[in-house]
């Protein structure tokens, strides 16, 4: 009897599995002929509006004051909401503050009446101003890693390094229950953006008696449009739609649920295969290997978009041969960065010069606009060789010592690594050695200048380009050059303290134009991009300026 | 019997504390910390981690610290996944490597020592060459293109088997073909080459010619002594399925222990990372003490107060 | 003797002469000559591997591949290193005969420099492994009580540490080289081997010929070198056979983690694992190192079956 309904149960699999194969097929041919077909896709809504996505990694917590990464951030995203919410284009709308005052450094938000948490409680201006100073307290335990976040509003830097013990003095204060003041260190520009981040997020006032209650769905009380139902480590998470959330009618899907895979090549499988509906960045991967493949193949279901990070080489300025500027410029223009894009990283990248990234804002437009990265040089293989030459005789040297590239254990790494190796040797006659490290060596080799070349890549905190400029200043423990400058720093500290956001904007320009013209201390590779595959049925998915994924108003469309 | 399992006991707790006092000191050797990142922690904020954490005192203090708390049965709370506890999280994602792992074992015993029997039996014939052929592609393919190769041909082109997922019984199928490839191929040729020599030895020949049963004397010698070589690689071959299906499980997507512990030592989650270590290293005692025990009870000859010096 | 030559006379019933009958005496010393050639245990083994055409097959194959290893890279213009990014993952043709890869690198090239450093590392660690393991296995097997104990506990402790940690360490202290990946392997590769001896050990020491051989008055040593390992052969040549492979993939999990040889130098098993996430799309980059994996494979067992019957005493005709 068993073995018979077994039986019957595989010859339906069969069946069902070929008819879904031949489906995918028909759209991946009907996508590349004629690409005007996906906008014909039914205007009905799917009777199951259940979303399958996979995250590359095991969110390493669902506390929004402990969350750094993006697999983290982007299941917080569907659990949590901040004041603030970013909509499909990048504007900041209302989200749990339906509107706002500014005054100088003075903010006023006036919370929503509906907000409630997914038990049932009101979400009030106490909920963020204990999850803020929660996050700031010196003794919340583990420490929040990215409580610098916050350093933007008064005395929060102070109170978080204990120069300062009385947490009434930082700058954030429920008036009522509907009202909250914020005031800041500095005007910063930025600042309302910064409040749809995740660190921002209130959390319940329950959380305080309980170090573990964002690991378990019974203690987990959100205020989003999605509550978590389910967390097995490394098997699978599920949210499912909360009907206390105050716009729960203009969400559309019933449940999230997320696969934990880490293996690229297995999420693409499983997504052709039609049980993900949403395949790769920035909570997976797509492998190298088959994007050009899958650009002739599903054009329509694949998504570049680019975002706001740069890929680079870090030189350590202090020992030879890369402490002379010279030789530095002559490897940063003997590659081909377009080819490298063409041929080896695949996803449409933008070949980079400067360090900060296209879709930073600047004073009107983009930041990349108003300063275009074609001032910093370009390749030229035989102005390259010149300088080689002028560099090793400023370093009395003959000829180049060995030099070796580290990078960490990365298939995309290895491959630019190797690729960009090879166009040092027939450019410039280098011979460079690659060398991968594991993750925490490698780390620990860069932050102790133990390498020649090593590999970077930075990804914006905030919409401005504070976030990268700051970064090399000789205090930041991010900078691992050995790049030390005066005026570099005086440059960051007065656009930090400034109040005009046009003057801010020419102090950081200046300092990226030590940082690369002057002094070339980082190789600049390419732009970064966001690649994902999403199915034709599936709408409104959202990835903002900086490659978070947000899910919560996704569709999903009859097929 | 008694005095013989209290003693191997003993000696398991003293090689428990030896392999506890060795990985803690490896892992204090290599560099790195768990909260190391590309975004550099504010070294304020990294201090403060260092100290809730007890990583800021020296490493002997630490590990006089661990010591007292797994006394307690405190294995301590994951410095990478926060709020976790360590024992949650093994308990959480073994049962799914424990799973895959025994079905395997079983898959692997019953198909590899049938394998290697037949082609003992039909030595030098059509059999013993289809059988030997087989278990050569399974030790010659490596795991990872034999379940590559599965996935691609089973599941995404014929859709017969989910890509990925642990749940039903079909999601057995493929990862355990693929992680019982090698171990069927041992077997069957460790089982192959002892029959052999157990057929070809006298005292097989005095029971036929004694006409006893063939069926009687197969079962009953030449079986029962054939099989001690596969006894004594089934202790390792269980650690080695159990604990080391990381790269299966990682293709077919199944959240088992091997991922986690992998993840653990590049996290440097050291709490966790000692956490699986001892849970490793007691199952693997376990098998191995198990398989001493087995080992006498098959093999007559053993015997448990075997002390005779050389 | 006497009692025969008394027979004798009696035998004259049947017409015959005491005369026709002559003694020819058995030599007592005569009877010591070896008629037959001598041989060593090792010559013999050898003759009788030779006569194996099956093993021959596997030896000529396996000498084959290595002699590739060696001259293959030289017989193609290309080298293994250099990229030629207008000529990524092109499949095989006149001019690559094994295609080429991501980077446009010769393929051909690629897989038997592969082969290369696949066949000496796993070669060096399944022979440390079968020495140190032999020698360890032999010694917990033949003395047993508490020797064995401690051994073996040793070994289990050794077996049980994370051997992750053991391997960033060394690639940490050492430079990352080929020694340090052999030495890697073999840090924990040797147990299982000892382990098997060990169980053979156990079981064949109790043996009549064994008991014989101590009766004698035979040392130890003799007893272990002369009587039991050779014994043991049979395992301990599977598992041998089966430690090159071993070594292969433990350096491709290792080269898969990022621990392993490092590029542009590749090993089969690093370019079956680079390959791995587009093996549908360009096979080649697959195939042709998991051919040559297989292949070698394949003659290693056969050949080390072809041995394990000429190297095992029972088996004499």
């Amino acid at each position: 009897m068993n073995r018979k309904k077994l039986l019957v149960l595989v010859t339906l699999l069969l069946a069902l599995s070929t008819v879904l194969a031949a489906c995918g097929q028909n759209n991946g041919n009907a996508g590349s002929t004629n690409q005007g077909n996906a906008g014909t896709q039914s205007d009905k809504l799917a009777a199951d509006q259940t979303f399958h996505i996979n995250l590359a990694s095991e969110p390493p917590t669902l506390d929004p004051a402990q969350s750094q990464d993006n697999v983290s951030s982007a299941v917080l995203r569907t659990l949590f909401e901040g004041l603030t919410l970013k909509d499909k284009d990048g504007n900041i709308v209302p989200g749990v503050a339906e509107k706002w005052e500014q005054k100088g450094k003075e903010y006023t938000f006036h919370l929503r009446s509906d907000a409630k948490w997914s038990n049932g409680d009101p979400v009030t201006a106490k909920d963020f101003e204990f999850a803020w100073k929660r996050v700031l307290d010196p003794a919340t335990v583990p420490a929040p890693p990215y409580a610098y976040q916050l350093y933007y509003i008064k005395n929060a830097q102070a109170y978080n390094e204990k120069k300062i013990t009385d947490a009434s003095q930082v700058g954030v204060k429920a008036v009522d229950d509907k009202t909250l003041k914020v005031t800041l260190e500095n005007e910063t520009p930025y600042f309302l953006g910064l409040t749809s981040f995740t660190t921002y997020y209130p959390v319940h006032q329950s959380v305080k008696n309980n170090p573990k209650w964002a690991a378990d769905p019974s203690t987990l009380i959100s205020n989003g449009p999605f509550k978590l139902t389910t967390w097995t480590t490394g098997q699978a998470l599920e949210v499912e739609k909360s009907d206390k959330y105050w716009d729960a009618k203009n969400i559309t899907l019933n449940k999230i649920t997320a696969s934990i895979v880490d293996q690229a090549a297995t999420e693409v499988s499983s997504y052709k295969s039609g049980q993900l509906d949403l395949a790769g960045q920035p909570i997976g991967e797509i492998p190298t290997d088959q994007i050009a493949s899958l650009k002739s193949e599903v054009p329509n279901e694949l998504t570049i978009k680019g975002i706001a990070s740069t890929y680079y080489y870090l030189f350590n300025t202090t020992t030879k041969p890369f402490d002379n500027v010279k030789i530095r410029q002559a490897f940063t223009k003997a590659i081909n960065r377009q080819a490298l894009i063409d041929n080896v990283t695949l996803a449409n990248q933008l070949p980079a010069f400067g360090l900060v990234p296209p879709g930073i804002k600047g004073v009107d437009k983009a930041y990349r606009e108003e300063n275009p990265d074609t001032v910093y040089g370009k390749e030229d293989a035989n102005e390259a060789k010149t300088l080689l030459t002028e560099g090793l005789k400023e370093s009395g040297l003959t000829k180049l010592p060995k030099i070796t590239l580290i990078y960490n254990t990365n298939d995309n790494h290895k491959k630019l690594a190797l690729a960009i190796v090879d166009m040092w040797k027939q450019t410039l006659g280098a011979e460079v050695t690659v060398q991968n490290q594991e993750w925490g060596v490698f780390l620990q080799n860069r932050r102790n200048l133990n390498y020649q070349v090593a590999r970077a890549g930075f990804g914006a905190d905030y919409d401005d380009p504070m976030t990268f400029i700051d970064m090399f200043t000789s205090t930041s423990g991010n900078n691992d050059t050995g790049f030390k400058n005066a005026e570099y720093d005086k440059l960051v500290k007065e656009a930090y303290s400034s109040n005009d956001n046009k003057a801010r904007n020419a102090a950081m320009k200046k300092a990226e134009d030590i940082l690369i013209k002057d002094n070339q201390v980082i190789l600049p590779i390419y732009y970064y991009t966001n690649i994902q595959l999403v199915k034709p049925y599936v709408k409104d998915v959202i990835v903002d300026y900086a490659g978070q994924l947000d899910i919560t108003r996704v569709k999903l469309m009859e097929h | 019997m008694v005095r013989y399992i209290t003693s191997k006991f003993l000696y398991m707790l003293v090689s428990l504390l030896i392999l506890i006092t060795a990985t803690f000191f490896l892992m204090k050797a290599i560099p790195g910390n768990p909260f190391m990142s590309e975004k550099q922690v504010p070294p304020q904020i990294r201090e403060r981690l260092m100290e809730q954490y007890g990583l800021d005192k020296p490493v002997i203090v630490q590990y006089g610290q661990y010591l007292k708390n797994i006394a307690q049965g405190d294995f301590g709370i994951s410095m990478k996944m926060q709020n976790k506890e360590v024992t949650g999280l093994i308990t959480d994602t073994f049962g799914a490597s424990l799973k895959l792992g025994l079905v395997a074992i079983v898959v692997s015993l019953v198909v590899g020592v049938l394998l290697g029997l037949l082609a003992a039996l039909y030595h030098r014939r059509l059999i013993d060459n289809v059988a030997m052929v087989l278990a050569v592609l399974g030790i010659a393919v490596p795991s990872f293109v034999v379940a590559s190769m599965l996935q691609f041909v089973f599941a995404q082109k014929a859709g017969i088997f989910n890509v990925m997922g642990f749940n039903g019984p079909l999601d057995y199928v493929l990862p355990v073909a693929a992680l019982a490839a090698q171990p069927i191929a041992f077997i069957a040729r460790l089982t192959r080459s002892s029959m052999l020599e157990v057929l070809h030895a006298d005292y097989i020949k005095t029971a036929r010619a004694k006409g006893l049963n063939w069926m009687t004397i197969l079962f009953r010698h030449v079986v029962r002594n054939g099989i001690l070589p596969v006894i004594t690689y089934l202790g390792p071959m269980t650690a080695n399925i159990i604990t080391g299906s990381v790269v299966i499980e990682q293709i077919f997507g199944i959240g088992g222990l091997g991922k986690v512990f992998v993840s653990s030592i590049s996290n440097r989650d050291y709490t966790l990372i000692m956490g699986v270590t001892i849970f490793y290293g007691v199952i693997l005692m376990l098998a191995r003490f198990l398989t001493d025990i087995a080992y006498v009870f098959v093999d007559p000859r053993i015997k448990l107060t075997n002390r005779k010096e050389g | 003797m006497s009692v025969k030559n008394e027979l004798i006379p009696q035998a004259s019933a049947a017409n015959l002469t005491p005369e026709d009958f002559r003694q020819i005496g058995v030599d007592e010393k005569q009877s010591e000559v070896i008629q037959r050639e001598s041989l060593s245990a090792w010559r013999d083994s050898w003759e009788r591997l030779r006569s194996n055409k099956l093993a021959m097959a596997g030896l000529i194959v396996m000498a084959l591949v290595v002699i590739m290893a060696f001259i293959g890279p030289m017989i193609s213009k290309f080298d293994y290193q250099t990229n030629d990014l207008m000529n990524t993952n092109k499949p095989p043709n006149s001019v690559h005969w094994f295609g080429t890869d991501d980077l446009g690198r010769d393929m051909f090239v690629r897989t038997w420099m592969g082969a290369r450093i696949s066949l000496v590392v796993g070669l060096a660690a399944a022979l440390i492994d079968v020495m140190i393991g032999v020698i360890y296995g032999g010694i917990m097997g033949y003395f047993g009580g508490r020797v064995d104990e401690i051994m073996n506990k040793f070994a289990e402790i050794l077996y049980s540490i994370p051997y992750l940690l053991v391997t960033i360490l060394l690639l940490v202290v050492f430079e990352p080289s080929l020694g340090t990946i052999i030495l890697a392997l073999t840090i924990t590769g040797w147990i299982n081997m000892s382990w098997i001896v060990r169980g053979e050990i156990m079981q064949l020491k109790n043996r009549e010929y064994v008991l014989a051989s101590r009766s004698m008055g035979a040392g130890s040593g003799r007893l272990l070198f002369r009587h039991l390992l050779p014994n043991a052969m049979g395992p301990i040549i599977v598992t041998l056979t089966l430690s090159v492979p071993n070594a292969i993939f433990s350096e491709a999990f290792l080269s898969y983690l990022g621990l392993g040889v490092q590029e542009p130098v590749a090993s089969l098993g690093s370019m079956i694992s680079s390959s791995l996430s587009g093996w549908m799309l360009y096979p080649w980059r697959m195939l042709f190192p998991a051919l040559l994996i297989s292949l070698t494979m394949l003659a290693f067992n056969i050949f080390g079956d072809g041995l394990r019957d000429a190297l095992d005493p029972k088996l004499k005709k």
